[in-house]
């Protein structure tokens, strides 16, 4: 029997994974380290009945994903750090429009243009917050290319059922990766779509929605005749500017649709969990490293474990509350300065110590440095 | 225009009064938009109107068709993936000019060389009008506006002269002061199956007007009279007499591929092309 064991890089199974959840429409802009996205995605789209194109600019991407998701086909770009920061006023039109969308950005060091092919994770706070205005937003996070393909599916399914954008936050070391991975265990993933409308085109409401949930989406050309507008607006989708109960609704309805779901969200791992006392919480590359370092750690005899988080935002407070608790330190190694470490002591600073074992110099971390901070050798870290 | 144009139905009349001030052109262009849309026969639920942002923006709110406000200089880049997904629709953009000469500007270009079937409307009133009279890269050179209290230093672009060097397979000018002509200009740009630019000079009397001593709309729209020049006329003029004047009418059209068709024939080849056999023929 032929194997269906592949090797694969981990923007390509991001590019199939997307293939896999249905994806008909791509515009991207070449930007390193995450071309070969676009690349795989300019060669087999046309094959499977979608489109490609390559757009003039990192902005007009974003507009064009946007607007092809108006018409009911799943849509995704995919960028790195300086696209990513250029796509950002479009991801708030997503957002406060609710088309879903996904946009990979395969993180390089910055700020500016950095280090293109140097791995980092300083964007997981402008994954959070890089468009203005209060929103909430999801962003997963895979540490291999298998989870690359499988988290992509994922984006998908929250995008479509969430009705908003999700920003898949590859790095550098992921997105060049190769594995062999065995992708034929998600062959029957769920895939999920958009919900539709099923009112007449008359009685549609385009925004209006049953308590916190997303609502219906009907796709322009059907009869609905909507109106899509970047302002505040109320459950007919035109603008509000006066009606401030009705902004507020909006906003509230934006950000708890998604917070207020973050179980249903949340994707995650637990190695070694069991009667740790630290607890080593990492995601991305760097958790590869942890489960080297908690593997290692473990035959010296030091009780840790690691949580690898998969899903970033919403940020999981209950979990992370809840696998905390009783842990002596929790340790966060990152290649950003502390970025997801804060986040995590704003939740559990009550209850428990936070360290931050941080690295900026555009290097992979090592799992060594985690070893060192247990046998209490360890340089740079810091207690928050 | 057929006696029997009910301007009514094709509008959101729940939105009015609209937002535009007295003597603006907008309304004007929307008018002649709608009376084009009523002679092609366009089923509205197959119109898809995309805008950008600014006073003229926010005429995609009024109309009773698929509309898209969407963010500042992007109408263009939206319209364009609505049109490559689904190739079925007739879209139009519809903007001003700050939003598609200087933010927009390079989605204005791509969308000309790729010559994709969109129609696109820019409203030219020399100013912008939503932030309080800051000149565009289409107000003339000298002019006054907020952000040029001592004259404006900066020359105007031709943006006609741009589309058509671009790739644009339809461009044309039409002026407020004609919205037959305008009307007519518009239905051939949507006939057009490729890129078609309609630039309509208008006026905004309200701040561009007022700056620079223009008067009211209706010396505005004198002004546009005795300033222009129809491109039929001007081929029969003496160029002395044509120097100055702004042209009007069809300036150019040609023949290119159109690119969503490009992409549809592209699709065929990909896919009957096995992946392993083009892999081995690199």
């Amino acid at each position: 029997m032929k194997s269906s064991r592949k090797l694969m890089q981990g923007n390509e199974a991001c590019a199939e994974g997307a293939l896999k959840a249905g994806v008909k429409f791509f515009a991207g802009y070449p930007i390193t380290p995450s071309t070969e996205i676009a690349e795989t995605l300019a060669e087999k789209l046309p094959r499977a009945g979608g489109v490609f194109i390559q757009m003039e600019d990192e902005i007009a991407s974003m507009a064009a994903v946007i607007g092809a998701s108006l018409t009911g086909v799943k849509s995704m770009t995919a960028t790195s750090g300086p696209g990513f920061s250029l796509k950002q006023e479009n991801i708030g039109f997503a957002v406060m429009t609710e088309i879903p969308c996904v946009v990979v950005n395969v993180q390089r060091l910055g700020p500016s243009t950095g280090g293109p092919t140097l791995p980092a994770q300083g964007d997981v706070m402008q994954a959070r917050w890089g468009t203005h205005g209060e929103h909430a937003m999801i962003a997963l996070c895979p540490a291999s290319v298998e989870e690359a393909y499988y988290l992509t599916i994922m984006a998908f399914n929250y995008s479509e059922r969430f009705r908003t954008p999700v920003v898949l936050l590859l790095d550098e070391t992921i997105g060049h990766l190769r594995e062999s991975v065995d992708l034929k265990k998600y062959e029957d993933t769920r895939i999920i779509n958009r919900p539709v409308p099923w009112e007449a085109p008359g009685q549609y409401l385009p925004y209006k929605a049953e308590g916190d949930e997303p609502p219906p989406m009907a796709s322009l050309g059907e009869g609905y005749r909507f109106h899509v507008t970047g302002l505040v607006h109320d459950e007919s989708g035109f603008p509000v500017a006066g009606n401030h109960a009705a902004i507020d609704r909006l906003l509230t309805r934006l950000s708890n649709k998604i917070i207020k779901r973050q179980e249903e969200i949340t994707l995650y791992k637990e190695f070694m969990t069991e009667n740790a006392q630290y607890l080593v919480i990492a995601y991305g590359a760097t958790a590869r490293s942890a489960y080297g370092a908690v593997e290692l750690a473990r035959k010296e005899g030091y009780r840790v474990g690691l949580l690898h988080m998969q899903t970033l935002w919403p940020f999981p407070e209950k979990l992370v509350r809840q696998k905390t608790l009783g842990k002596k330190t929790v340790l966060v190694p990152e290649m950003n300065l502390g970025q997801y470490a804060r986040e995590i002591k704003k939740t559990v600073a009550d209850q428990t110590q936070v360290v931050t074992l941080s690295q900026v110099d555009g290097r992979i971390f090592h799992p060594s440095r985690i070893v060192a901070f247990l046998r209490g050798e360890a340089k740079y870290a810091q207690v928050l | 225009m057929p006696k029997s144009f009910n301007v009514n139905k094709y509008l959101r009349k729940d939105k009015m009064p609209h937002i535009w001030c007295p003597g603006c052109g907008n309304g004007m262009v929307m008018s002649a938009f709608l009376r084009a849309v009523d002679g092609l026969r366009l089923d509205p639920d197959r119109v898809v109107v995309v805008s950008g942002i600014g006073c003229s923006s926010r005429i995609s709110g009024y109309m009773d068709f698929n509309t898209l406000h969407t963010t500042h200089g992007r109408p263009l880049a939206f319209a364009t993936g609505i049109k490559l997904a689904n190739p079925s629709l007739e879209v139009v953009v519809i903007t001003g000019d700050g939003d598609a000469t200087a933010i927009g500007g390079n989605h204005f270009l791509h969308s000309c060389r790729r010559n994709i079937n969109i129609t696109m409307v820019i409203i030219n009133n020399n100013i912008y009008g939503m932030t309080g009279g800051q000149y565009s890269p289409l107000t003339p050179k000298g002019e006054s506006a907020s952000t040029a209290p001592y004259g404006n230093i900066e020359p105007e672009m031709d943006i006609c002269a741009v589309a058509e060097a671009a790739g644009a397979t339809y461009v044309a000018r039409g002026i407020t002061y004609q919205p037959v002509v305008m009307e007519d200009l518009i239905l051939q740009g949507i006939e057009n199956n490729g890129f078609s630019l309609v630039e309509v000079i208008s006026q905004c009397p309200i701040y561009y007007g007022r700056m620079n001593k223009k008067g009211d709309a209706i010396d505005m729209l004198k002004w546009q009279k005795e300033n222009t020049v129809s491109q039929k006329a001007a081929s029969n003029m003496p160029p002395a007499a044509v120097k100055g004047k702004i042209i009007t009418g069809i300036l150019s059209t040609q023949y290119r591929p159109e690119f969503v068709e490009e992409y549809e024939s592209i699709k065929k080849v990909a896919q009957g092309v096995k992946y392993d056999e083009r892999r081995a023929e690199m």
